[in-house]
């Protein structure tokens, strides 16, 4: 096994020579043995033009060695592999998405269905037959201001048997853009559009790539302000989505509540860095925006009167019995859904499946903080509202830590240099819906040959589908929220 | 002709006063109490859009259902001074001309084809039929009690009988005022504020009525609250004079108003499956106090 797959770390750099290159049945079997390990989930698996052909690329993050194991396979255009998917479920949308992006072919693949091209009238739904049976499409356009996405549910009643989900409406070519944009600010303003609601996040898994390549060590100060700033981000949103869910039972004091508690968090992202969603907050190499005694003041004061009220309302949505029987065992995904799917963040941690990058992975300061995931077990609604709480109570704890010790900045722009050649770079974030993974592959003229990006919803979507198995198709908008996962963080 | 004149003028302010005391609650500003009102007038100036799949029946149900409640309205009476349709039986009528007018936006709702509204109708359908019991059950007792077997009379004789006839009352106000928040599809069986069509009754139902014809529906959903307020109004009416029984009319039809707000405002709504059970249990009161009404009349043993 030593000798077949290459052990690295996050946030490291590695010559593209050293990485062991497979054949594909090795490669096969080689992932399938990794996987069998639950304590492994694949955070990427991707393909990109090499030479002649095509190179697949395996990244296997373990969470109790806490290292990513990297092995590599080379095929030609036009083959026909067996697929890995039909033994291990989690690879199934990394194969669709190889088969779409370059037309290899997965033999038995378990659904061969398009992940993002996707032509209304070409693709056939799946169907099931019978009299008392019947189908609702939602979307692309939905009724609120939420992006597009198409939800088939085939139903017995007021029963969801079955939910078929199409993204890809979304699609930007973010990836594309990646190689097609030289410069470095360029490059950095597309990974905080990926997914606006977690720009932070996505920023500073594009940042840790790139220092990475450049051989830059960043200041204490520049990972201090990112994990502020990714745990700021975390508590806005988490807030929001209490609100959110409060909306969909409609409890309107819950929603009132927690949408005016998620206003002063983004405020003060907006009096840090001149933007309420982080953007612009993190750059490679150096830290814009300094975090002076003022702002850290200011961000104490906000945070004692967001605290008081944040506690206060979710101790009653978790004492008042309207709200708890609409959450409890609504959409409840499973321990073993939860791993089959290769589920990350809330989804996983929900269902009692430890996995956050922060303590698996550290990066940022959280290498020198004990970070205790909040894992939930019931993995139902109320699983994930209640995770969505303890998360903020953790984010809270965390931020408090942060600044008791802040940093002195230095806020020049620091040159990086180029790109390393022939590297490959890999970097996870744990955003606040999950694990965040950016690889980059530089060819020998260091220009970057792969940009590979993975949100979580990536994974998570999936895990939707099977949640609202066997609940009312009326539960579906609560279900829903309480992933909250990205549409166009999937669609790229 | 009074109770109608009045039910007209308090349904232009009864979803405004929900409406603001939803939004008193939440903290917020909100709209004006006219404001419902408003937006019906501007609904009514616009033209309305019909889908291809639309038939003629889709077309004539938002006025059927107006008309049915307008009808129904002409039943209910100002205490002892009779509706302008009054006989014996005529709560019967009044039950079955709401029917009527719900019939009507039901199969105008399956008639656009639509997944969608095919889901609001049969919850709609499934709710009003649950309802209904309570309903006969609650009016077949205040019928015992009394004797007689129309609003006018029923009122009108309810109030000097005894203490018996107050515990009725209030019973008979709770069953009334939830099935006004029923058969308007609020809180806690549907959310009127919600935009998840998958978790409406109401509303999904007339997603694709537009202009005119939504503005008729909202106006429905107004005048469907002011009568059932004014039947609770009835009860306290009675015999009572003009005068007093105008400002009793009016604090009713508010307080009534303020009650579904605040419900509105601090509880969550149900998840569908327990709404029948909810509705149900409606009916099981209105049994409880026919049976009352039996025993205390000597009539059961």
């Amino acid at each position: 096994m030593d000798n077949k797959v290459l052990n690295i770390k996050n946030g490291s750099c590695v010559k593209v020579s050293e990485i062991p290159v497979l054949s594909y049945d090795c490669f096969r079997a080689t992932t399938l043995e990794l996987m069998s390990d639950k304590a492994r989930h694949c955070s990427s698996y991707f393909a990109y033009p090499c030479a002649e052909g095509l190179r697949l690329m395996m990244c296997i993050a373990d969470d109790t060695a806490h290292d990513i194991k990297v092995f590599a396979c080379d095929v030609n255009k036009g083959d026909s592999l067996v697929s890995a998917a039909k033994d291990c479920l989690a690879l199934e949308r990394y194969e669709r998405e190889i088969h779409e992006n370059w037309g290899l072919e997965f033999e038995e693949h378990p659904w061969y269905k398009p992940v993002r091209d996707f032509m209304p009238g070409k693709y056939k739904f799946f169907e099931m037959e019978g009299e008392e049976l019947h189908e609702v499409g939602v979307g692309p356009v939905h009724a609120g201001v939420i992006e597009p996405g198409h939800f088939r549910f085939i139903c017995n009643g007021e029963d969801v048997l079955h939910l078929e989900i199409q993204l890809g409406w979304q699609h930007r070519g973010v990836e594309h853009l990646m190689l097609s944009k030289k410069r470095t600010i360029e490059r950095v303003l597309l990974a905080e559009g990926i997914a606006g609601d977690t720009s932070v996040s996505h920023s500073t898994a594009f940042a840790g790539v790139w220092e990475a390549l450049c051989g830059i060590q960043p200041d204490k100060s520049v990972l201090w302000a990112r994990t502020l700033a990714a745990e700021l981000e975390r508590m806005a949103n988490h807030t929001g989505d209490l609100g959110a869910i409060c909306g969909d039972v409609a409890y309107q004091l819950g929603a009132a509540v927690y949408g005016r508690l998620r206003t002063p968090i983004v405020n003060f992202s907006q009096r840090w860095c001149g933007n309420r969603l982080g953007k612009g907050n993190v750059r490679p190499a150096y830290a814009p925006y300094a975090f002076t005694e003022e702002l850290r003041q200011q961000l104490l004061s906000d945070l004692k009167a967001y605290e008081r009220d944040f506690l206060e309302m979710s101790d009653k949505i978790q004492h008042f019995p309207g709200v708890l029987s609409r959450l409890d065992r609504t959409g409840i995904v499973t321990t073993e859904q939860a791993e089959s799917i290769g589920a990350v963040g809330m989804a996983a941690k929900c269902a009692g499946v430890c996995r956050d990058t922060r303590a698996s992975h550290p990066y940022g300061v959280y290498g020198t903080m004990d970070i205790k995931p909040v894992v939930k077990d019931t993995g139902d609604v109320l699983a994930r509202t209640e995770l969505r709480i303890d998360e903020v109570k953790q984010s809270l704890a965390i931020v408090r830590t942060l600044l008791e010790d802040m940093p002195a900045f230095n806020t020049q722009v620091r040159p990086m240099g180029e790109p390393m050649a022939d590297c490959f770079a890999i970097s996870l974030t744990e955003g606040w819906r999950g694990e965040i993974c950016h690889c980059a592959v530089t060819d020998a003229d260091g220009e970057l040959a792969a940009y590979k990006i993975k949100d979580p919803s990536f994974h998570n979507w999936m895990a939707l589908a099977l949640a609202v198995r066997g609940n009312e198709i009326s539960d579906f908008p609560i279900c829903n929220k309480s992933f909250n996962l990205s549409y166009c963080g999937h669609d790229l | 002709m009074t109770s109608l004149i009045l039910i007209l003028i308090s349904a232009l302010f009864f979803n405004g006063i929900i409406g603001r005391v939803k939004s008193i609650c939440a903290g917020r500003k909100g709209p004006g109490i006219m404001q419902p009102v408003f937006d019906v007038a501007r609904l009514l100036r616009k033209g309305s859009v019909y889908s291809e799949t639309t038939g003629p029946v889709f077309k004539i149900a938002p006025a059927v259902y107006l008309a049915s409640v307008i009808v129904a309205c002409l039943c209910v009476p100002f205490g002892n001074k009779a509706g302008l349709i009054s006989f014996n039986g005529d709560f019967v009528f009044f039950a079955y001309a709401l029917a009527l007018g719900k019939f009507f936006c039901i199969i105008g709702a399956l008639d656009t084809g639509s997944s969608f509204e095919g889901m609001g109708a049969s919850r709609e359908a499934t709710y009003s039929m649950l309802a209904e019991p309570a309903f006969f059950l609650i009016m077949g007792s205040l019928a015992l009690m009394t004797g007689h077997t129309s609003f006018e009379s029923i009122f009108a004789d309810l109030h000097p009988s005894s203490p018996m006839s107050w515990a009725l009352a209030v019973i008979a106000a709770f069953i009334f005022l939830i099935l006004a928040m029923v058969e308007n599809s609020r809180m806690p069986v549907d959310d009127p504020k919600t935009h998840l069509e998958l978790t409406m009754i109401h509303e999904v139902m007339v997603l694709d009525n537009s202009g005119v014809d939504l503005g008729l529906i909202f106006v429905t959903g107004f005048l469907k609250f002011a009568m059932y307020a004014a039947l609770i109004a009835n009860l306290l009416i009675g015999s009572i004079p003009v005068g007093f029984g105008i400002p009793v009319f009016f604090a009713v039809q508010f307080v009534s108003a303020v009650i579904i707000g605040i419900n509105e405002s601090f509880t969550a709504r149900f998840r569908m499956n327990h709404n029948p059970q909810f509705i149900f249990t409606l009916a099981c009161i209105a049994l409880l106090a026919v049976f009352g009404v039996m025993l205390m009349s000597g009539q059961l043993i």
